[in-house]
């Protein structure tokens, strides 16, 4: 399969594969709060385009539909409500230096190459292209894990968590040509709920040990050392 | 007929080293010359008294030196011619000499890839003794005696040679340790210091332990055929257990003489210790010889090569390029820097020798041609440049007496022909366009870029990788000899002795440079010439040539399809000499706008010094900010303050130390458990009578046993 | 008939540099709320500063007076390698996109033994810091030009061009990694914010003007023209490379004439990017640069992956 012979929707759709796998990258990479979050919103609208795309070429309306929810989920409504968190706990001017960037962006890249050899074996059921497009939603999940062993922020957790779920929406998108109406509400609304119990958890947390540092939460052992 | 001036070659350099030997002996072949003389040349008159003048008693010493060196160059000459008249006919031809066991005479092979290395040690040897007389001659006859010095110097060259001739494994090994023995006594030459006598012990150690290593590659292939000839190894099949054994064992032992990170600790230590002109020879041709046995072991002995084979090799090049080049980085000492860069050379050499290794098991064996040629031939490129910074090392130690760089300087006014030979070997280094260096870096390139007809996926992405390495390798080798001859040239001098120093006034001492100087350029212009060779060498080895070697003229590079890549390396030069001609004609032809010279700038504050300039750790300090956990540093700076409130600063002193990595953590654990072993077995050792009276008895009671 | 229209292209290459310097300067005066000087300008800087005696530092040797011809040279030589208005060069087949890098290299080589030569402390410091970033971004620019040679299966710039160009509106992964990758190396090979600042005047703020320090005259003139230069050879690689329509595939007048407007409408539209990227970007410090580079690293290598897990052919 060489990418000249395959028709515009595929190059698209390979292309806005690999910008969600950069997006994913540039979370990775992040280290304020508010940038994180615009950079989720932006997975979100290369998301909803992708959507957008497989609804005009393959005439299915529901993916329309499916694509306006994505818009006001992911891209307008969670990022607008993790910022207010942000800037309600006055988090948006604290740096979370990653001690080792380098090494951490060098492991995403593994990460991709390995989730490519992970499904090698599929290749004989599915075309070539559904294969390399399924490696890179596989390795946004896989990045979006990474985000959250990485990151210290719990406002970090979440984006990481939103963004494996953004991964299995593309894989859906690409792989099912676009899920049954069903699961796309259903999922949404977990979704919509998770985010929701977390912005209560952080303002306990905040409350309580009057920090977002997951490392401290160490303090809350009940055996004394 | 090629053979015999192989054979004159090693004779040469024996008869060298036999006729330093004879120095101690200097009045019996003074009256033994004088008498010769007189017999033959009693009617010529003036051919006499320029003989008389050399035969006085005091330049004889310095005739005899001279007598030396040409019997040395002699032995270059007949190498090169050796070797090319090999490479040029193709032929292969074998001999066997009568010497060595009763049942196993010492065969002798000459084929394409040993005329190569000759022709590699040939010019070697020969810049080497044009340059040896100059250098040698203000040694301290007392404490340096030459006979030492000749005498292992002709020993070495020789063995170097053997090795390159030598057709059974016995041949080889007793070659190969002629070899080593005879460098560990160039190394240990200054032995006054104890440093140099630990860096020569050092080096001694580690040739013996891969001298091991390789006997045992040899076992394991001779286990399976029927003779130590090559013959028989080459006829061995070994399962793919053993065949990957036999090759950890020569990849150790060879890896060890050739300096692959980790077992490359010897080198930074012994080549500062020897002369220049043996660190160029060892630096620049004996590291090619260890090249030389890992390829024909793998290569020639051992047949089909594995891919798996050719990533150890790839990861193992890369490791070393950039650790070589890394720990080069940030030497002081010149000649430290210089070997540490052989590391890096070496490290390339052995990444493309993997490519080369990876296409061949994966069924392209013309794409492996290319990458054994371009591994061939950066070894060539390397022996050229390397030996002439030695070189050039050696003078400016010789006019300096100063190898440190932060304490040389301004030399390019005071040695302005040392300082242009020294830039052609910089440039070279660096691997700038319209030198040798580059030719083969392209080549290394255009080799890795034709990863995508392999089918292996972990392959297709680890070779890029490899590939941006070599990149940066390639681009902090230019930082390090930027440095190296911005810090020793330009500038102010540093100290006195750079401030004082004056141009050699010995002619071999700059005609020896001068000649890799100009073989570097030649070969950068055209390298087709060297190119053509080493096909013959992949032709004969790998059976198998360049895609398309007909567009190998002399005027054009394209190696796999001139579709694909092509240089033009004149076509270049002279494109750079009008560009640069016409600038600089049109640009000066106004008589107003001549040059001027004034003041430096100095910010208005006046007083400039010397000390103001960049040291090396000064230039190196970004990089060692940024990669610092490739060495383990030490930095002090301590302030001597004064006044009520130490507000007064009135001296700053700056103390760095680098050590490298592999010494806290491979080499100190071995010694310590080699050490704690030993001291088990000594306890065998008690010293009380009793006990040994009870080893007889127990001896003799587990005899009576297993008689009955 | 091919090697003339080369070496036409060249000249036209050397004499168009000066102007894109001076569009450049347009915008950022523009964006500045400036008013800008004529776009002619830096023609008449570099006349100017070719009618003024040069003064050489007494401690120069002669490595500093030859440097600028040198780089100069090795600047042109770069510049005619690659396709400005037409493909299928003679001058690409004689040197290809690894010998460009290499030109560059050699020109940089100079530059910075120049900046070592006087014995000031200024030059030390801008050569270190120029061979420290060099450095770093070689491989970052080699991973972007592995990725172009792959895809084309050829390192002769012109036919990586021709077959980018025959290939038609492809959209290819590996092609918006290694175009930002070469964006980020470009910015830093030619010594813009946010990596160096061109116009500054702090010394301790300078990486490329701290070598150049001593120089005047006809060598300032031919080493500004070498860095006006570089930066156009860079904006032609990135105009040519990822969006090459437009560039004459045949040597006819008309086709050679629409591929001057269409190099030159890429190139002021690239202009005015650079311009608002550095007005809108503050310059980093020095350590903050080997985190971009290696980002830059990071995005050739995922080219580089792209292409042999989504684009390349078993």
């Amino acid at each position: 399969m060489n990418i000249v012979q395959t028709d515009f929707y595929t190059q698209a759709i390979l292309s806005m594969a690999a910008l969600v796998g950069l997006t994913s990258f540039l979370m990775l990479g992040q280290s304020r709060l508010l940038r994180l979050i615009f950079v989720f919103a932006l997975q979100g609208l290369l998301l909803t385009s992708t959507t957008a795309l497989a609804a005009y070429s393959l005439d299915n309306p529901h993916l329309y539909i499916s694509a306006v929810l994505t818009l006001v989920l992911k891209v307008i409504f969670i990022p607008w409500m993790l910022r207010r968190e942000v800037l309600r706990m006055n988090m948006h001017r604290d740096i979370q230096t990653l001690s080792n960037k380098t090494m951490v962006m060098m492991g995403g890249a593994s990460l991709m190459v390995f989730s490519y050899y992970v499904l090698h074996p599929i290749v004989q059921t599915t075309s070539p292209v559904m294969l390399n497009a399924l490696a890179v939603s596989l390795s946004v999940v896989l990045l979006g894990m990474l985000l959250m062993i990485t990151h210290r922020q719990a406002i970090a957790h979440v984006v990481g968590f939103m963004s494996i779920e953004n991964g299995l929406f593309f894989a859906a998108i690409v792989a099912t040509k676009g899920m049954p109406m069903v699961v796309e509400l259903g999922v949404a609304f977990d979704v919509l709920v998770a985010a929701v119990l977390f912005g209560i958890f952080f303002f306990h947390i905040r409350t309580s040990i009057d920090s977002m540092d997951v490392d401290l939460l160490n303090k809350l052992h009940e055996v004394d050392k | 007929m090629i053979l015999v001036s192989a054979y004159c070659a090693v004779l040469l350099s024996f008869a060298s080293g036999l006729l330093a030997l004879l120095m101690n002996q200097q009045h019996i072949l003074l009256t033994l010359s004088q008498y010769a003389v007189k017999k033959c040349f009693n009617d010529a008159g003036h051919r006499q008294d320029w003989l008389n003048k050399y035969l006085e008693e005091r330049h004889y010493p310095a005739f005899l030196r001279l007598a030396v060196f040409i019997l040395l160059g002699l032995s270059g000459v007949f190498a090169v011619l050796a070797g090319l008249a090999v490479l040029i006919t193709q032929s292969v031809i074998t001999d066997q000499i009568a010497l060595g066991l009763p049942w196993l005479p010492w065969h002798v092979r000459f084929d394409c890839l040993s005329g190569f290395f000759y022709l590699i040690i040939g010019i070697g040897v020969c810049a080497v003794s044009l340059y040896g007389p100059g250098y040698v001659h203000s040694n301290k006859e007392k404490d340096h005696p030459f006979a030492v010095l000749g005498l292992f110097t002709g020993l070495f060259v020789s063995g170097m040679l053997l090795v390159l001739l030598a057709d059974d494994a016995f041949f080889f090994m007793i070659a190969w340790e002629l070899m080593s023995v005879a460098s560990y006594f160039l190394v240990a030459f200054q032995h006054e210091k104890s440093a140099n006598r630990r860096a020569a012990f050092l080096y001694l150690l580690m040739a013996e332990v891969g001298a091991l290593s390789i006997i045992l590659g040899f076992g394991v292939l001779a286990s399976f055929s029927d003779g130590f000839t090559f013959d028989a190894l080459r006829a061995s099949s070994l399962s793919t257990t053993w065949a990957s054994i036999a090759f950890v064992l020569a990849l150790l032992g060879f890896g060890m003489k050739a300096g692959i990170v980790p077992v490359h600790v010897w080198l930074p230590e012994a080549h500062p210790v020897a002369p220049s002109h043996i660190s160029a020879l060892m630096s620049g041709v004996m590291l090619k010889v260890a090249l030389y046995g890992l390829i024909r072991f793998c290569f020639d002995l051992l047949g089909d090569v594995h891919w798996q084979w050719g990533v150890v090799l790839l990861i193992l090049g890369t490791l070393s390029a950039l650790g070589g080049i890394l720990y080069a980085m940030m030497q002081t000492n010149l000649k430290r820097l210089l070997a540490y860069s052989s590391v890096e050379n070496i490290g390339i050499i052995f990444m493309v020798l993997g490519l080369s290794m990876i296409f061949m098991a994966n069924g392209h064996p013309q794409l492996a041609a290319l990458g054994f040629l371009a591994a061939l031939f950066h070894a060539f490129n390397h022996a050229l440049f390397k030996n002439l910074l030695f070189l050039g090392a050696g003078i400016i130690h010789h006019q300096t007496h100063e190898l440190n760089i932060d304490m040389l300087g301004g030399l390019i006014k005071r040695m302005p022909k040392t300082s242009l030979l020294f830039l052609v070997g910089c440039m070279s280094i660096s691997s700038l366009p319209l030198f040798n260096g580059f030719v083969s870096e392209w080549l290394a390139f255009q080799t890795a870029l034709q990863v995508d007809v392999l089918d292996n996926g972990v392959l297709r992405s680890l070779i890029p990788v490899s590939a941006a390495a070599l990149a940066l390798t390639a681009a902090l080798a230019a930082a390090c000899f930027v440095k190296v001859f911005g810090l020793i040239f330009l500038g102010q001098a540093r100290s006195r002795n750079s401030g004082k120093a004056h141009e050699v006034h010995d002619k071999g001492m700059l005609a020896g440079p001068a000649l890799l100087a100009g073989l570097c350029f030649f070969i950068g212009i055209f390298p087709g010439v060297i190119i053509h060779l080493i096909n013959n060498v992949s032709s004969q080895l790998l059976g198998a040539t360049l895609p398309d070697d007909s567009t190998l003229g002399w005027l054009w590079l394209a190696p796999v399809s001139a579709h694909q890549a092509s240089y033009s390396a004149p076509l270049v030069l002279i494109g750079a000499l009008i560009a640069a001609g016409i600038c600089y004609g049109y640009l000066r032809r106004n008589p107003l706008t001549v040059m001027r010279r004034a003041e430096t700038w100095d910010c208005g504050f006046g007083g400039l010094t010397p000390r103001m300039q960049y040291s090396s750790s000064a230039f190196t300090m970004p990089l060692r900010r940024i990669f610092a956990s490739v060495w383990i540093i030490d930095e002090q700076i301590y302030k001597d303050t004064q006044g009520a409130m130490n507000q007064d600063v009135t001296a700053v002193h700056y103390q760095l130390h680098i050590e490298d990595h592999s010494w806290p953590r491979l080499y100190r654990p071995i010694a310590c458990g080699v050490n704690s072993l030993s001291k088990q077995v000594g306890r065998i050792q008690t010293g009380n009578i009793r006990t040994y009276l009870g080893y007889s008895f127990a001896t003799l009671l587990l005899l009576l046993w297993v008689i009955s | 008939m091919n090697w003339l229209i080369a070496i036409l292209q060249t000249l036209l290459f050397v004499a168009l540099a000066p102007l894109l310097a001076g569009w450049l300067k347009w915008c950022k005066c523009y964006l500045q709320n400036r008013k800008a000087p004529s776009l002619f300008q830096p023609y008449r800087d570099l006349l100017k500063l070719t009618h003024k005696q040069p003064v050489v530092a007494e401690q120069a040797s002669w490595l500093f007076v030859t440097a600028p011809y040198i780089i100069f040279s090795a600047t042109i030589l770069a510049a005619s390698v690659i396709p400005l208005i037409a493909v299928d060069l003679p001058t690409s087949a004689s040197a290809d996109v690894i010998v460009m890098v290499g030109f560059f290299a050699f020109a940089r080589f100079f530059l910075a033994l120049a900046g070592l030569d006087i014995g000031t402390a200024f030059g030390g410091m801008g050569s270190s810091r120029e061979m420290t970033i060099s450095s770093l971004a070689e491989p970052a620019m080699l991973m972007a030009v592995f990725t172009l040679t792959m895809t084309a299966s050829t390192t002769n710039l012109s036919g990586a061009i021709a077959h980018v160009l025959n290939s038609g509106l492809v959209l290819r992964p590996s092609f918006v990694f290694a175009l930002f990758a070469l964006i980020l190396v470009a910015v830093a090979e030619t010594g813009r914010v946010p990596v160096d600042n061109p116009s500054t005047h702090l010394e301790l703020t300078m990486i490329h003007e701290a070598m150049i320090l001593e120089y005047s005259g006809r060598h300032l003139a031919l080493i500004e023209w070498a860095s006006q230069l570089k930066l156009m050879i860079y904006g032609v690689l990135i105009a040519n490379i990822f969006f090459p329509w437009g560039i004459a595939e045949t040597f006819t007048a008309q086709a050679l004439g629409y591929g001057l407007l269409a190099i030159m409408g890429k190139l002021g539209l690239l202009a005015i990017f650079l311009s608002i990227a550095e007005t809108l970007v503050a310059k980093m410090r020095l350590f903050r640069v080997q985190e971009y580079l290696g980002f830059a690293y990071l995005l050739g290598l995922l080219g580089m992956l792209s292409h042999i897990i989504l684009e390349a052919s078993r």
